[in-house]
């Protein structure tokens, strides 16, 4: 199996900071909103090299959603930075009409998405977002995976036209994949090959899943893993591909199992090609206080669950069921 | 050009026969404001009637309130933006004028959906930040019903506009004291929006007859005469719903009701046709 060198753990949030920065630095368009969370969305660089494309609103989402919206008009290209509770769920309708329906090329990035916001607890945990974005039209959902892919994700989507969605977190977390990568917006990453069972993991959930496919090799058995960084638009040819081969699969995903990106999925199997299917991701339920780890774990997002889930998801395929 | 009084009776009539003919659709607001609405779009903004989304170097307008399309609609296209005929689309399937305004459809003159209310605000606060990023002088207007500064959202730009000194934006609120469930003060009572607007930091200024196209014009010319010192600027303008039909006006009824074909050559009389009817 191939092996994946943790360059050193890091908050995907700080990969957002890192690649505002750059787009500050190389796109006079770019602007940057912030509802009073500049230092925990790691904006404060932006702020501080181009205070004149820096707009700190206050508290105050949903006029943030709007003013950004009415910063398109006249060619600007605004980022809005808060936690992913405060980015979606409060200013629903305003990204709906102001936004979405209204087509504005706004970037929503928010942090602190998941249960790996920690001890705060439910209220700041959203895990409804994805399914929030994803039923939104013309939206784009990316849920990158670490910080040299949160970077990468945040450049990229500056010269992608349309709304996007652009979800990251707050825990340092390995920081695995390629410094120099090219981020390409709907296109999944094959991360290892394997032919008895897929994983399609997105967010915090890859390295898990990473390391769910060691412990699955350590039984002879050889995983399939995709990094699915983009949920909507979805990259249905990498998925429909690897399932040809290995006849069943896991999503994982630090978000509810309804709505999220394991429902978009099982919605592309149903259509193409009626595999079993199994879901590692919170179960209908709200999040609590606790530390990222102890919450990843209590709530089944660990390595540990998607290895469970790969095995019954084998064990299907092979009883037929 | 024709004359402006002329201009509201044909916007009238265009309003009356839109509704009627799809027997839906906000007659009572969109009577109200036709004056200010024929009065910005024919003689205070400086715009380009090519449209471009981008709106640069031309002022801009933005209908918070977007239940009184019609309104809208009608000056767009009596205005040049688009062929006048396509006004028998309104509220029709598959046509670019839907219910509410949107952009989806590509409609020129048409910046940002609205109709769920409150968002307005913050939508011309963000296009006027733009404006002064790009070094541009020119103004973005709007307007927004009373009863929409019920919605928090409101509060929220009025009190980051001032804050911020947005001075390039001149807004009006259609203060005909009405919403759908009846009465403003029996609703949700707003109290004095002049010492609230006060209270925010903006410069108010007040049209009592905002059916008055001479009151209107000069107000707004006040009003542009205040932008850019560091204040944005709110006009208070007192308008009757239905205004023009007479048993329209003086009451909420007609705020979300298309009047039948009786009613209809009752209020097509009172305003004869002035520029020809689409």
């Amino acid at each position: 199996m191939k092996k994946f060198v943790n360059q050193g753990n890091n908050d995907t949030r700080s990969g957002f900071g890192a690649g505002l920065l750059e787009l500050g630095r190389s796109n006079n368009e770019v602007v940057a909103l912030c509802a009073d969370l500049t230092g925990s969305l790691k904006m404060n660089e932006f702020k501080k090299e181009f205070p004149d494309r820096f707009f700190q609103v206050g508290i105050a989402e949903a006029n943030m959603m709007g003013i950004a919206a009415g910063m398109t008009i006249g060619g600007k290209i605004p980022f809005t930075g808060t936690f992913a509770n405060f980015s979606t769920g409060r200013v629903y309708d305003q990204i709906r009409q102001s936004i979405a329906y209204s087509g504005k090329n706004v970037k929503i990035c928010a942090s602190h998405a998941g249960v790996t916001l920690g001890e705060d607890g439910a209220t700041h945990q959203i895990l409804e977002d994805i399914g929030l974005m994803k039923m939104l039209p013309g939206v784009t959902v990316i849920n990158p995976c670490d910080f040299n892919q949160t970077k990468a994700a945040t450049i990229a989507i500056c010269n992608h036209i349309g709304p996007v969605y652009l979800r990251f977190g707050r825990p340092k977390v390995p920081n695995f994949t390629d410094i120099n990568q090219n981020f390409e917006i709907g296109k999944g990453i094959k991360l290892i090959d394997g032919n008895d069972v897929t994983i399609v993991a997105t967010g915090h959930l890859v390295w898990e899943a990473i390391e769910a496919c060691a412990l699955l090799e350590n039984e002879g058995i050889s995983t399939e893993l995709i990094n699915i960084h983009t949920i909507k638009p979805l990259d249905e040819e990498i998925i429909l591909n690897s399932v040809s081969k290995t006849k069943c699969i896991v999503s994982a995903e630090e978000h509810n199992i309804i709505g999220g990106l394991g429902e978009s999925i099982s919605g592309l199997l149903v259509k193409n090609n009626l595999v079993p299917m199994e879901f590692v991701g919170v179960e209908d339920s709200f999040g609590e206080s606790g530390t990222p780890s102890e919450l990843m774990k209590k709530y089944g997002l660990s390595a540990e669950n998607i290895y469970k889930k790969c095995k019954k998801a084998i064990s299907r395929k092979q009883l037929g069921v | 050009m024709p004359n402006l009084s002329d201009i509201v009776v044909q916007v009238r009539r265009d309003i009356l026969r839109m509704v009627h003919q799809v027997n839906s659709g906000h007659p009572g607001g969109s009577l109200g404001c036709t004056e200010f609405m024929v009065t910005l779009y024919f003689k205070i903004m400086n715009i380009n009637k090519k449209f471009t989304m981008d709106g640069k170097n031309e002022d801009l307008f933005f209908l918070s309130n977007g239940h009184i399309s019609p309104v809208f609609y009608s000056v767009l296209a009596r205005v040049g933006y688009f062929p006048v005929s396509e006004l028998k689309t309104f509220r029709k399937i598959n046509s670019r004028l839907q219910g509410h305004p949107t952009t989806h459809e590509g409609l020129p003159g048409v910046r940002i959906a609205s109709g769920s209310l409150g968002q307005g605000f913050s939508v011309a606060v963000g296009a006027a930040i733009t404006k002064k990023l790009n070094k541009e002088r020119h103004i973005v207007y709007s307007l927004h019903g009373d009863g929409e500064l019920q919605e928090g959202q409101n509060w929220e730009a009025i009190m980051y506009a001032s804050a911020n000194k947005i001075d390039n934006i001149i807004c009006t609120i259609d203060n005909n004291s009405k919403q759908i469930d009846g009465d403003l003060k029996d609703v949700l009572d707003m109290g004095c929006l002049k010492t609230k607007f006060e209270a925010f930091g903006w410069i108010v200024l007040n049209i009592e007859n905002g059916n008055n196209l001479i009151e209107i014009e000069t107000k707004l010319h006040e009003a542009k005469s205040l932008c850019f010192k560091g204040k944005p600027i709110i006009i208070i303008m007192k308008t009757e719903m239905g205004n023009g039909v007479d048993f329209m006006m003086g009451t909420h009824k007609w705020h979300g009701v298309a009047p039948n074909d009786e009613q209809l050559e009752l209020a097509l009389n009172q305003n004869p046709a002035t520029l020809g009817d689409y």
